[in-house]
């Protein structure tokens, strides 16, 4: 399954059945084995001789959730994992299993206070319009709990480079279902496609638990901000220049060996890579590293510029990078790598 | 004439204030053609349909309608190293609604660009707690530095890029409505004067640089010479966070001004066709400036009677507009009654104040 189909689907936290179907006909159409779990990740099984080795990349995507109908027909949402509300004025944004349209209005600039203009919008203060004029009216539409993803299309801004919503993390859950149409013989190779990574790394808490694995490899979509205003310290990784290997996040640090074997790779089979320059925002790594007694981990990322956003950035020559750096990583497993 | 398709098109249709030749005004000259006996345009590019009078009286009144077919944009001002592109806002922008939007960028061809920011990850609490200011924004159009380079300038226009939502079957929510919506009521008004016998002849502008001045009007109600002049435009509708007071209802019928700015015999005169439709009109009250092509008109050559007729909709200036395309019907065909009533004899009254 291809970027676009996957970063079309819906899958807020806590909602990610759509993914989830479309991952599933895929491995279905691959005559890949698979089996779903209480938290409802897919765990895709390739192999099975050598050291039980988790991937893993996350179904799930920031997103809203309704959690009011106001009497005039107005819908009150809260966030679903870590979302500026400062993106969400004036956005599209589609509601629920039925995708019903909506927008996030705003007071108009002509009926502003003189400095309102200054601050922040509240998160209490924002709603969702779906055009209806009472709550009857509403609630034929949507209801309480109905899950809402950003309205943005899939669209090639240049050679290469991609625009979407929810890249983080379906470009993980991309490279996934690519190196799982390589032949793995020589490893017991999990590949995890986790829920709820954006409320808490809870889907690979629970499916770490369950394969009690003898390392863990996290592939994520991460953080880009190598944009006009960040000094060059603070941009955690740039866009095409490679896979991002994480030195420590605020979750997890990767083990050394599997750090030191991934550079290793990259340049013996000239993949590019850079560093994760940035120790703030974690990910799946971590729950994998502390499931059961514990296993080594590391992380292979792909740039995204504005993640958490309506839409994001990314350079179709770093996910092929990460791409080819996992293969060799596994690769290299069957060959015998131990951290 | 499906006003629904029209008003979608023209949403979508690129037309920043100075630059509506782009492409609303011909979107706007194709579906009035049929609608008028001629279409013409002036030096700052209003476009001027007229439907002569059904009389042959030489002295037949004339009425100006006046719908801006301009938007509140960006304009591009440097590029900066690695191909970001820095802004200006054409028109009222509020900076909040930038952050994470979709914009087109118009250079040597059409663009997608993002206003990106920084992932919270990245960002501290402090940061957070402030508004984005505008000379803190930046348009990423995904592309090497020298291909940037290569297709745009500065002093390229730049509209947020936006689809139009269909709400429901009558809600629509978008850009631009403001005042896309007021030429599309032209169009309706001009559709329901086949109806009627029509004693004035009637110009129907949409007009141009109104977000940045009501430069458009001033200059067209010059060169028409009106005896009465009606602005349409988009009026505040019912938001949360925004007293009732300072607003009307979406779906309840066009709104009509008084103040200074409104001649009370044209407000009379819009009032009574209202009442012989059987359209529910909502009262708005102006003090002085309506902020609309009105406050141009009323004051062109020696003198200009106005009245204005507008659409509620909620977020005026933002890219999710919304607006009840019953409203849009409704005021069109109130207009051309009011239109069908307008003979030399009222026109006479209009400057009886004893």
């Amino acid at each position: 399954m291809d970027l676009k189909t996957l970063t079309s689907l819906s899958g807020v936290s806590g909602d990610e059945y759509e993914v989830r179907d479309g991952i599933i006909k895929e491995l279905d159409s691959m005559g890949v084995s698979y089996e779903c779990d209480v938290l409802g990740n897919v765990i895709a099984r390739k192999g099975n001789k050598g050291p039980k080795v988790i991937i893993d990349a996350h179904m799930d995507e920031v997103g809203l959730v309704i959690t009011y109908i106001e009497k005039n027909g107005f819908l009150r949402f809260a966030t679903v994992g870590g979302i500026d509300s400062r993106v969400l004025v004036s956005k599209r944004v589609l509601i629920g299993k039925h995708r019903t349209p909506g927008v996030i209005g705003a007071k108009a600039i002509h009926l502003q206070e003189r400095d309102e203009r200054n601050r922040v919008i509240p998160s209490d203060q924002l709603f969702i319009d779906i055009g209806a004029s009472s709550k009857e009216e509403a609630e034929r539409k949507v209801k309480q709990g109905d899950y809402v993803i950003f309205d943005t299309e899939y669209e090639e801004l240049s050679d290469g480079i991609v625009k979407a919503k929810g890249l983080d993390d379906r470009v993980g859950c991309a490279i996934l279902l690519e190196v799982l149409k390589e032949p793995w013989e020589d490893i017991n190779l999990y590949a995890v496609f986790a829920t709820q990574e954006e409320v808490g790394l809870r889907g690979a808490k629970v499916a770490a638990y369950g394969i009690e694995p003898d390392m863990g490899l996290a592939i994520e979509g991460t953080v880009c901000a190598d944009i006009p205003g960040t000094d060059k310290e603070f941009q955690a990784t740039r866009l095409g220049q490679g896979a991002a290997l994480s030195i420590m996040d605020s979750g997890s640090i990767p083990n050394r060996a599997m750090l030191k074997e991934l550079i290793r790779l990259a340049k013996e089979n000239d993949i590019p890579v850079q560093f994760r320059e940035a120790t703030s925002g974690g990910n799946d790594a971590a729950a994998i590293q502390q499931a059961r007694a514990g296993c080594p981990v590391a992380s292979v990322s792909v740039p995204c510029r504005y993640i958490h956003t309506p839409c994001s950035l990314m350079s179709m020559s770093d996910f092929e990078a990460a791409k080819q750096l996992v293969i060799a990583f596994l690769k290299s497993v069957e060959g015998g790598f131990r951290p | 004439m499906d006003i629904k398709q029209f008003l979608k098109d023209a949403s979508m249709a690129h037309g920043v204030s100075g630059f509506e030749f782009a492409d609303i005004a011909k979107i706007v000259q194709e579906r009035m053609s049929g609608l008028v006996d001629e279409i013409r345009t002036d030096a700052l590019g209003n476009i001027i349909g007229v439907r002569y009078g059904d009389t042959t009286d030489p002295l037949r009144p004339k009425v100006m309608l006046a719908g801006h077919m301009d938007e509140i944009g960006l304009m591009v001002t440097k590029i900066e190293e690695g191909g970001f592109l820095r802004f200006t806002q054409v028109g009222g922008v509020d900076p909040r609604i930038l952050p994470g939007h979709e914009v087109i960028v118009y250079g040597k061809k059409p663009l997608t660009g993002i206003i990106g920011v920084k992932p919270p990850h990245l960002t501290s609490r402090e940061e957070a707690a402030r508004a984005h200011k505008m000379s803190d924004l930046f348009i990423d159009v995904g592309m090497p530095e020298e291909m940037v380079r290569d297709l745009v300038r500065v002093g390229d226009v730049v509209t947020f890029k936006r689809q139009v939502s269909e709400l429901t079957s009558d809600v629509l929510a978008g850009k631009s409505f403001d005042d896309r919506a007021g030429v599309a009521v032209m169009l309706v008004c001009l559709e329901e004067l086949k109806r009627y016998k029509v004693a004035a002849d009637v110009y129907a502008v949409a007009t141009t640089q109104e977000e940045v001045g009501l430069r458009g009007a001033m200059v067209s109600t010059y060169g028409i010479i009106p005896d009465i002049g009606i602005a349409i435009d988009v009026c505040h509708a019912e938001t949360p966070g925004v007293p009732d007071w300072k607003t009307s209802s979406m779906g309840k019928g066009p709104a009509l001004t008084q103040g200074a700015n409104i001649h009370p015999k044209v407000y009379q005169g819009l009032e009574r066709a209202a009442k012989e439709l059987g359209i529910p009109v909502q009262p708005d009250v102006a003090p002085a400036a309506t902020g609309t092509d009105a406050w141009a008109m009323q004051v062109a050559r020696c003198g200009v009677a106005t009245g204005l007729v507008s659409i509620p909709e909620r977020y005026m200036h933002t890219s999710v507009e919304t607006l009840s395309i019953s409203d849009v019907e409704k005021a069109g065909r109130l207009i051309a009654r009011f239109i069908s009533s307008v003979d030399a004899c009222f026109v006479k009254e209009l400057k009886k104040w004893t």
